[in-house]
């Protein structure tokens, strides 16, 4: 055995013996975890603050005086707790997260400086508007791009999400119905691969959503669009390019058909990344569509948020625009209209406190600016090459949903599993061990055992050639009868496959003491 | 540019490979009138790190920051001193750049610092269970009330007085497309006895806030019952988290379901948002409640973990009979806001809480010194309202041209004949006493 002059061994011996269980509960780098209930304690703090006075409390007798129950852990502590967890969430900072819809591409740390600048971070949304005339810059830029970007007469930025934006879109196509004395309008046209805030969106607006076929080719079924038009249609939501990938090239068909039924058309622009740049919504008949600048513009998801959802409008419902919104006075100043009465259109209301997504704004802006008019093109291109060539790679392997070129999303069923034992669920969980985020499955529902992957700009050819060479060697094994692989995945994650049936029959939705939880369980 | 990795000998491998001659051969879908032949015009072009750092540093120099002057806003969004490494452990990467936990098993870190911050959230309301976040304190506050309509079916919604009036307003928004009847109440600094007297047999629920837009603050506890007995929800709301360090919290009081903003706990002002909204109801309500859920089960080995769950309420399930149609909320402040909350501790909470109260008494006594104000809050925690001798926006302006940033006049939030006067002025943690000094002696000169 090799040596150094200390007597300790240097070269590794091959050995095949199984890994054992450690001590610690570590596993290498991967270093065990504990709730900071379990840690921490009522009378520990992290941070250190100047001594109280004892001023006399003009609380009116309304003292708190029961323990929160929340754990103090100091600061290094802290600081383990949270690093040690942060390792146990994959991240596009890591690799590729082909997660289809959501759109996982590259967040630019400028981006995150910019956000941080103390004129945009450090600013209060009451300030008076004299003193926060660069943070209004910031959203009538981002509006102005916003506007040239989709060819569409205004903007509302308030919205917090897409979601939200979708609220948004409705609530002014419900008051430009109203104005027009057709509030009887209550049905709004869904189609069926529609993403689950659509039909949730038109409900909540006091809409009831009708169901349209998807045709064959994964787009909308016209002649079923046609039967299901008549004078009580609110509108139509249509997502495009739609949840299969696909564009939908019938589109100003669909919103001349459903203009002359009196109706509006909401876009829904989740996947405007594949076209941002390229082609302009307000050129294809849209009344409104939401931006996800949380996936089109780069903003960070962070785990589930928070997103921005600024909503363009139409000629027709620009004038039922929320607010507040950002106006020019006369001498060049910047203004906010914030309240229903000052506004010169007929505003539907407000949809949140203060003026939405600031911090979001302005990482929008930054990607824009960075990006410019030819950056966006360049990387919507980039993105629909992408899902193409992942496309093009697997489809000898796995089954793709449809036939001809997508857009920037690559949609697949799971016909080429079936009898294999596999399921796209386990084909999902195989791909962590494979070191990827799985794609998007089961959405749409129009596709059975749906598998839809979303590669975005940010990835090489490199790293598009390797992801492909690790889901066809899983497709491989899946074939042959390897099926272990998927149904016992993931093995290398940190925990193994989680009981998801077993959190929503008993829900545990927050920590109790022990003794509380034993009496708990108990019962 | 530096964003993008494909070279152009790349992109023709690639379009060979799919078996296209060009680009424009996957756009082929697109209505020949809505092709574009180049660019967008009136935009420009890509800008390296340098020029566009230029760009976005001369517009933040164009605003008055917080941290630059005597700073008494709040109204719903409250300036805190936020620990270093709250800013720094949210910028890793594993946590600033993934999704929504859908795969939970390469998502532990998410889901678990999401079950931790609904401990959190319902140790500090003193409520039985606290989703994983909404928006903001306002769209929570709209969701719980579309959400008593669902649990009472009842359809008339009761707005205290002296609920912050974007509350009001956003609430209404949502509401009066879900059919609800709107009885909004007259502004008022205390109202409880007109909220209840507004309660019928068709009253889904009251909605109080505490403590309330012009900071004082109120027992509910009778309330709460009185309007229970008569088959209607008590949604408490609130805009400034760290009082509950110091206040009695709505759950003691009985509230059905709390609803408010958790920004002052590790978040930024941020021109008013990204926000944190915190929702929080009892356990027997957990099935109509709005949002996600992490919920503690275990791995295939039997060892502990942690998921989303109950989505049967969520609209990716549900559909058009979702709880809401709430998708991407406020993960990333979330955290924050848990990691903050960690830092202090109950312990740390309470004496913040305590710092803040002291800063807005001595606030408070400083400026009902000076002739002709009026301090009308008998009770507040860090925030107050104070009644000027004359229009408080124009007093706010002045004082801005000075370098104060002295409050928020009531008239910014909600134009109402017979509160032009009305100053709102918060103090914190943050606020010296020369700051209180700089506030008095130029209010004085104002008015
Ligand atoms: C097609 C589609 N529509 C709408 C949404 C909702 O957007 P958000 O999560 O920002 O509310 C999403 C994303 O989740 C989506 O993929």
């Amino acid at each position: 055995m090799a040596m150094n002059n200390v007597g300790r061994p240097t070269a590794a011996v091959a050995n095949d013996a199984a890994a054992p269980t450690t001590f610690s509960g570590a596993r290498g780098l991967l270093q065990p975890t504990s709730l900071i209930f379990e840690t921490g304690s009522i009378d520990r703090t992290g941070v250190d603050l100047p001594p109280v006075k004892g001023v006399k409390s003009r609380l009116g007798g309304l003292a708190r005086t029961t323990t929160t129950g929340n754990p103090g852990l100091s600061e290094p502590e802290a600081v383990r707790h949270y690093v040690r967890l942060s390792q146990r969430n994959y991240a596009i900072d890591l690799g590729m997260f082909p997660l289809g819809s959501c759109t996982m591409k590259h967040n630019a740390r400028l981006n995150e400086k910019m956000a941080r600048l103390p004129g945009f971070a450090d600013v209060h949304p009451l300030q008076p508007v004299s003193t926060v005339q660069g943070a209004l810059s910031v959203m009538d830029q981002l509006s102005h791009w916003l506007i040239t970007l989709t060819g569409m007469k205004a903007v509302a930025l308030s919205p917090k999400a897409g979601a939200h934006g979708e609220l948004c879109g409705m609530l002014a196509i419900r008051a430009a119905l109203d104005a027009q004395g057709q509030a009887h309008r209550r049905r709004v046209l869904v189609p069926e691969s529609a993403h689950g805030t659509n039909p949730a969106t038109a409900v909540q607006c006091g809409f009831i959503v009708d169901e349209i076929k998807a045709a064959p080719d994964g787009r909308v079924d016209l002649s079923d669009l046609k039967t299901k038009l008549g004078d009580d249609v609110a509108g139509i939501m249509l997502t495009n390019p739609n949840t299969c990938g696909l564009f939908e090239r019938d589109i100003r068909e669909i919103a001349d058909l459903i203009h002359a039924a009196g109706g509006y058309f909401y876009c829904d622009g989740a996947n405007f990344n594949a076209i941002a740049g390229r082609v302009r919504p307000g050129d294809l008949g849209v009344d409104a569509m939401h931006i996800n600048l949380h996936k089109t513009f780069s903003t960070p998801h962070g785990g589930g948020g928070p997103g921005s959802g600024p909503t363009v409008l139409s000629d027709a419902l620009a004038p039922f625009a929320p607010v507040p919104y950002v106006v020019t006075r006369a001498d060049g100043t910047l203004d906010l209209v914030e309240h229903e009465g000052d506004s010169e259109g007929e505003p539907f209301g407000r949809m949140v406190a203060f003026h939405g997504q600031m911090g979001m704004y302005t990482r929008a802006l930054t990607y824009m600016l960075s990006h410019g008019a030819d950056g966006i093109k360049q990387a919507s291109e980039d993105a629909v090459l992408n899902a193409n060539y992942v496309q093009a790679c697997l489809k000898e392997h796995m089954s793709p949903a449809f036939d001809g070129v997508c857009m920037h999303e690559a949609l697949f069923d799971d016909s080429w599993l079936e009898g294999t034992g596999v399921t796209t669920l386990d084909f999902a969980k195989a791909m962590i061990d494979e070191g990827y985020h799985p794609m998007t499955m089961y959405f749409p529902l129009v596709v059975h055992g749906a598998m839809l992957i979303e590669p975005t700009e940010s990835e090489s050819k490199a790293s598009l050639d390797a992801f492909v060479a690790s889901m066809t060697g899983l497709a491989k094994a899946a074939k042959s009868g390897d099926t272990a692989r998927f149904t016992g995945a993931p093995f290398h994650a940190p925990v193994k496959r989680l009981d998801e049936t077993r959190a929503a029959r008993k829900p545990v939705l927050k920590w109790s003491p022990p003794v509380e939880a034993n009496k708990i369980a108990a019962e | 540019m530096r964003y993008l990795p494909l070279t152009p000998s790349d992109r023709e491998q690639m379009l060979a490979k799919v078996g296209v001659a060009s680009i424009e051969d996957l756009f082929l879908d697109v209505p020949e009138v809505a092709r574009l032949d180049g660019p967008i015009h009136n935009l420009p072009f890509a800008q390296g790190e340098l020029a566009v750092e230029r760009h976005m540093q001369r517009l933040s120099n164009a605003s008055m920051a917080a941290g630059s002057v005597p700073f008494f806003c709040g109204a719903g969004a409250y300036r805190h001193a936020v620990p270093a490494s709250v800013d720094h452990l949210i910028q890793r990467s594993e946590f600033l750049t993934t999704y929504t936990p859908y795969q939970p098993e390469m998502a532990q870190g998410t889901v678990q610092t999401l079950f931790e911050f609904q401990s959190q959230v319902a140790g500090l309301l003193a409520c039985d269970v606290a989703n994983a976040s909404m928006y903001d304190g306002s769209t929570a506050c709209a969701e719980a009330v579309v959400m008593a309509a669902r649990v009472t079916k009842r359809t008339k919604v009761v707005f205290s007085g002296g609920l912050h009036p974007h509350y009001r307003r956003a609430a209404r928004t949502l509401a009066k497309h879900s059919g609800l009847e709107i009885a909004g109440l007259p502004i008022a600094i205390n109202d409880e006895a007109a909220v209840l007297a507004a309660v019928d047999q068709n009253t889904a629920c009251v909605v109080v806030q505490c403590p309330n837009v012009f900071g004082t603050l109120t027992d509910f506890t009778e309330l709460a019952k009185a309007v229970q007995a008569k088959g209607a929800l008590l949604i408490a709301v609130f805009t400034e988290a760290v009082a509950f360090g110091l206040v009695t919290p709505p759950g003691e009081m009985g509230a059905d379901i709390v609803a408010g903003e958790g920004q002052s706990i590790g978040n930024s002002l941020n021109f008013g948002g990204p926000y944190v909204g915190l929702f929080a109801t009892k356990d027997k309500y957990v099935r109509q409640m709005p949002g996600r859920l992490a919920g503690e089960t275990v791995d295939a080995d039997g060892t502990r973990g942690f998921v989303l769950t109950l989505s049967t309420r969520e609209q990716h399930i549900r559909r058009d009979k979702a709880t809401s149609n709430i998708c991407t909320n406020s993960g990333l402040c979330a955290l924050a806001f848990t990691i903050h909350m960690t830092l202090l501790g109950d312990k740390g909470l309470k004496h913040l809480a305590q710092l803040n109260h002291e800063a807005a008494c001595e606030t408070a006594d400083a400026v009902s010194a000076i002739d002709g104000v009026e301090l009308l809050s008998e009770s507040f925690f860090n925030e107050f309202a104070v009644r000027l001798p004359g229009d408080a926006a124009k007093a706010v302006e002045a004082m801005a041209a000075q370098d104060v940033l002295g409050g928020v006049p009531y008239s910014r939030l909600r134009q109402e004949p017979g509160f032009e006067n009305v100053l709102l002025i918060a103090a914190t943690e943050t606020t010296t006493a020369e700051d209180i000094a700089s506030l008095a002696d130029t209010l004085k000169k104002v008015i």
